[in-house]
């Protein structure tokens, strides 16, 4: 079922070239763009360069590497050099970088023809996409709902056709709920499974870059190019083993852990499709076993205070003076710092540096960033107590509800980010896969947490679902069989 | 009313790392504007820092040397304010676990300068106004950096600039940095305030920043001392103040009021994680850390029998010791070596950085074969000087500088027969002494001289000469 590995065949065998393959997603970007605004720079000439090299390759008989010539996107935060990278901000609005993301210098290696950068909440500030300068992208299976945020565009790309696969990057769900709203495979990799190095940082502690993509093999094979280690990342550490070799194992005897109280808290849709997924895996002759978090509802106000100072910290660099078009007209550099600011960002954006500003003062620091700094390692403390003792595996819905209707108000205790953000403040790796449609046809995402770097193991447990399933719930908008 | 001042010091150092804290990218002094620069220490949007582990072994040995305690667990901190030279908006520090702290160095007359706590962090940019604009030059941006931190011990300008002096001499001695203060590569922040003498109490300190000189330190210590004191005396409150120095009308001035501490909103680096050191990594470095100046000075006066001012001199520059450590290998009186190194050396060699280099034109050995030779006696001390005059000019040994000269010291002057020698074969001048002219001895001891071809020690000569003409 993988899309990837089908396109290299039909280049390999010379079905059709690169150049065309790379035409045919132009054209369904051009056709679909507008109405869906998954992209914010369409990078045409890249992407039928890298195109052009590839079919030389071809034609030489050389043999293409996993990647090759497959059209991509990227999300907006991922440095591109020369190409814009503007984190749908106006304070980035025309910045090029000067130099290549990991990811993407491990891409370009591979000759990934890149199509564009996907649209996203600004600076990552967002689970619907919303905050975009642009405006959210638009959800494929039904335009008048939200494609999920922050990673919406790299989620409504793929699922719209308008590329084979794409990265995303997520702090708090940010991969996991677009791909669940839009019916695709998002992987969030263990911290430190993938280089950071140019994601433009909006939690450094937490945030992870991954794939999105139709199917969980595409998943693997775009994570194993992707989780080459860096030395420029300090926290990166790499993955020892490759995934996608290990896809098709058994999964008897693995212990799925599942929360009653989690599934209950979920739409009834969406809880029903995740417990007959577990009865799939019960088939597949995994064990399930209960479990109960109990710190849960301190996860979502622990990730607030940590992830607004972060980011309270990573933005101040924007300030007019070497990003950003700056105030004109201002008495002293501190004034023009503050005007620029003010203009160039968004309300979230404002809102969560306002807050994140004030946490880290001092005061304030002891009472909220102390704290949560201390609950952060006591929850990651009680899900490895209370959930991975007794499981190799926690699967829970991604997010409470499905896709909803654009311009929706979020309430901050239940913006769909509750499920997912256990991740992220312990690091674990974690997936989610289409399993379900709700009474809207609209699809429901899963979510599987593995343990620290086990991605092999999630991605294979969504493997063998979809195989199971036979790739009923995989993305109903286009098979990727049709060109 | 007497007036006492209490001074404390941070003293910023830059470290002779090859690149800088975070990035591979160059420390070298100078260079064109933004040459020495990445997305790193330029905080490109989604660049991540690498922390040189150079830079963290060289605070640990600066704290080795100034006797601190390590912190076996230690972590980068964020510190957050905003100024163009800023690249991030923030600066990479320790806040509350610095590598080292607790330490001390002693002055010349016993008193202990306590050290409350040696930190590392990145330098900041530099602005440059032209033509009405401000630039940013980010050669020095990311540059790694340690702050040693003094409690306020100091009670006098002098014992300021000998601790800095001390200071200066360590730092080099265990190579972290070459403490070049014209190059900014050693600078200080002084905080002074003024109390009636024999109070415990603490008057209200001014900072003076960024003094790049020892002479500055001197010149704005007292200045500031006079102001506060003159204040305090017309009945006028002192106030807490940033102060800059302007060295050429000599006075400090204002640059900002501190009235309420600026909020740095400290936090840990996440890109950085903490830093683990291990008892052998302590023990290792404790090891690479060489005899330090005070320990040197007092080897040189009591085994070399070097004047303390000689030995002192010569610790200054620790290439210059090490060059006299080799030089004085296996010699009877080292002090003659060191003589050499402190006339005809410093003369050649004579600026501070050109001593600090130490590019000297013969190896050690050359100067220690000298020296040998006069202990020997197989030269004189005038011959000594001319030969090594040359030796300096052509870089050569002194047994190949003696053969072009045409003088052998294949054996040893036997000053007693040669004397013997002129006065047989000089009855003349014998007689002429003899009858009072004593003009008669010079002839003699020339005489001395030309058979050893210049080499016999002529007030040698003299004497044997005077016991021979008694008899
Ligand atoms: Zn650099």
């Amino acid at each position: 079922m993988s899309r990837i590995v089908q396109l290299r065949g039909m280049l390999e065998k010379k079905q059709i070239s690169c150049r065309e393959l790379t035409e045919s997603y132009l054209e369904r970007i051009e056709k679909q763009n507008g109405r869906l605004r998954a992209l914010i720079t369409i990078t045409e000439e890249e992407a039928l360069q890298t195109a052009d090299t590839v079919d030389k390759k071809i034609s030489k008989g050389e043999k293409l590497r996993p990647l090759e010539g497959i059209p991509m996107a990227v999300k907006d935060n991922i440095s591109t050099m020369g190409i814009e990278t503007t984190c749908a901000s106006r304070m980035l609005s025309g910045y090029k970088p000067i130099y290549d993301a990991h990811v993407w210098q491990l891409l370009k290696q591979q000759n990934a023809p890149l199509l564009g950068k996907c649209n996203m909440d600004e600076f990552s500030m967002g689970s619907t996409c919303e905050t975009s300068l642009i405006g959210g992208a638009k959800n494929p299976h039904d335009t008048n709902r939200v494609a999920g945020g922050s990673s919406g565009g790299s989620a409504s790309s793929v699922a719209a056709n308008m590329a084979a696969y794409s990265l995303g990057s997520d702090t708090g769900g940010s991969i996991r709920l677009p791909a669940s709203f839009c019916g695709l495979i998002g992987l969030k990799p263990t911290y430190g499974s993938v280089s950071r190095y140019g994601l433009f940082a909006y939690a450094s502690s937490m945030e992870q870059i991954g794939p999105i993509a139709f199917s969980a093999e595409d998943a693997a094979i775009v994570f194993d190019v992707i989780s080459e280690r860096d030395t420029r990342d300090m926290t990166s550490k790499g993955i020892s083993e490759k995934t996608h070799p290990q896809l098709g194992r058994s999964l008897s005897g693995l212990r799925i852990g599942i929360s009653d109280e989690m599934l209950g808290s979920a739409g009834d849709d969406v809880s029903r499709a995740v417990r007959e997924a577990a009865d799939v895996y019960r088939k597949l002759g995994a064990q399930l076993v209960p479990v109960s978090f109990s710190l849960q509802k301190y996860v979502l106000p622990v990730y607030y205070i940590l992830s607004f100072s972060e980011a309270s910290s990573n933005l101040g660099c924007y300030d007019g003076i070497r990003f950003g078009p700056a105030a004109d007209k201002y008495d002293d550099i501190d004034h023009m710092i503050s005007l620029t600011r003010s203009m160039n960002f968004g309300r979230e954006v404002k809102l969560r540096l306002l807050l994140g500003t004030y946490i880290l003062s001092s005061g304030p620091y002891d009472v909220y960033y102390k704290k949560a700094q201390n609950l952060r390692s006591i929850i990651a403390k009680q899900i490895k107590e209370e959930i991975f003792n007794h499981c190799d595996v926690f699967l829970s819905p991604t997010t409470p509800f499905t896709a909803f209707k654009s311009g929706t108000n979020l309430s901050s205790e239940n913006n769909g980010d509750s499920y997912t953000t256990m991740a992220n403040l312990t690091g674990l790796p974690a997936i989610s896969l289409p399993c379900g449609y709700d009474v809207d046809n609209m699809p429901i995402g899963m979510q599987l947490i593995g343990k620290h770097f086990c991605e092999a193991q999630i991605l294979n447990a969504a493997y063998m679902f979809e195989r199971e399933t036979d790739g009923a719930f995989l993305s109903r908008l286009e098979t990727g069989y049709e060109i | 009313m007497k007036w006492e001042m209490v001074v404390g010091l941070e003293t910023h150092v830059e470290l002779a790392t090859k690149s800088k804290i975070f990035c591979s990218c160059s420390t070298q002094f100078g260079g064109d504007p933004n040459s020495h620069c990445c997305p790193v220490c330029t905080g490109q949007p989604g660049a991540l820092p690498f922390l040189n582990r150079q830079a963290v072994e060289y605070t640990v040995m600066a704290g080795l040397a100034l006797n601190c305690e390590i912190n076996r667990y230690s972590k980068m901190d964020r510190k957050h304010y905003v100024y163009p030279d800023l690249p991030k908006a923030f600066q990479v520090s320790q806040f509350d676990i610095p590598l080292c702290i607790n330490g001390h160095l002693e002055l010349s007359g016993g008193k202990m300068i306590n050290i409350n706590r040696i930190q590392l962090e990145e330098d900041a940019g530099k602005l440059i106004h032209e033509g009405g604009k401000i630039l940013v030059d980010y050669n020095r941006a990311g540059v790694p950096l340690i702050e040693i931190v003094t409690e306020p011990d100091f009670r006098s300008a002098e014992e300021v600039v000998e601790y800095l002096e001390k200071l200066q001499g360590i730092l080099r001695t265990i190579g972290i940095s070459d403490c070049r203060m014209q190059e900014g590569s050693l600078r200080c922040d002084v905080n002074i305030s003024v109390r009636e003498e024999g109070s415990s109490q603490l008057g209200t300190r001014a900072e003076i920043k960024n003094l790049n000189s020892f002479s500055f330190v001197q010149a704005a210590i007292e200045y500031e001392f006079d102001r506060q004191t003159g204040l305090l005396e017309a009945g006028k409150p002192v106030f807490q103040e940033t102060l800059s120095f302007d060295s050429v009308s000599g006075k400090t001035l204002n640059m900002r009021e501190k009235e309420d501490a600026d909020d740095y909103r400290f936090f840990p680096d996440p890109d950085i994680p903490a830093i683990i050191l291990s008892e052998e990594d302590i023990k290792r470095l404790r090891e690479c850390i060489p005899e330090l100046p005070e320990a040197r000075i007092k080897r040189y006066v009591s085994e070399y029998r070097l004047p303390e001012a000689d030995a002192t001199l010569i610790c200054k520059y620790k290439k210059v010791a090490d060059f006299f450590d080799k030089a004085s290998e296996g010699l009877k009186n080292p002090a003659v070596a060191a003589s050499f190194i402190l006339t005809q050396m410093f003369s050649k060699i004579s600026t501070e950085v050109a001593r600090e280099q130490w590019a000297s034109p013969i190896p050690p050995e050359f100067l220690r074969d000298l020296v040998l030779l006069l202990e020997e006696k197989k030269i004189n001390h005038n011959l000594a000087k001319n030969i090594f005059t040359k030796m300096l000019e052509e870089g050569k040994a002194p047994k190949s500088i003696l053969e072009a000269e045409g003088i052998s010291t294949d054996e040893v002057i036997d000053l007693d027969e040669l004397c013997k020698s002129a006065v047989y074969t000089n009855p003349g001048a014998v007689e002429d002494y003899k009858k009072g002219k004593k003009k008669a001895l010079q002839a003699l001891i020339g005489n001395v001289m030309r058979q050893s071809r210049g080499r016999a020690d002529a007030e040698e000569a003299r004497k044997i000469l005077l016991e021979l003409l008694k008899e």
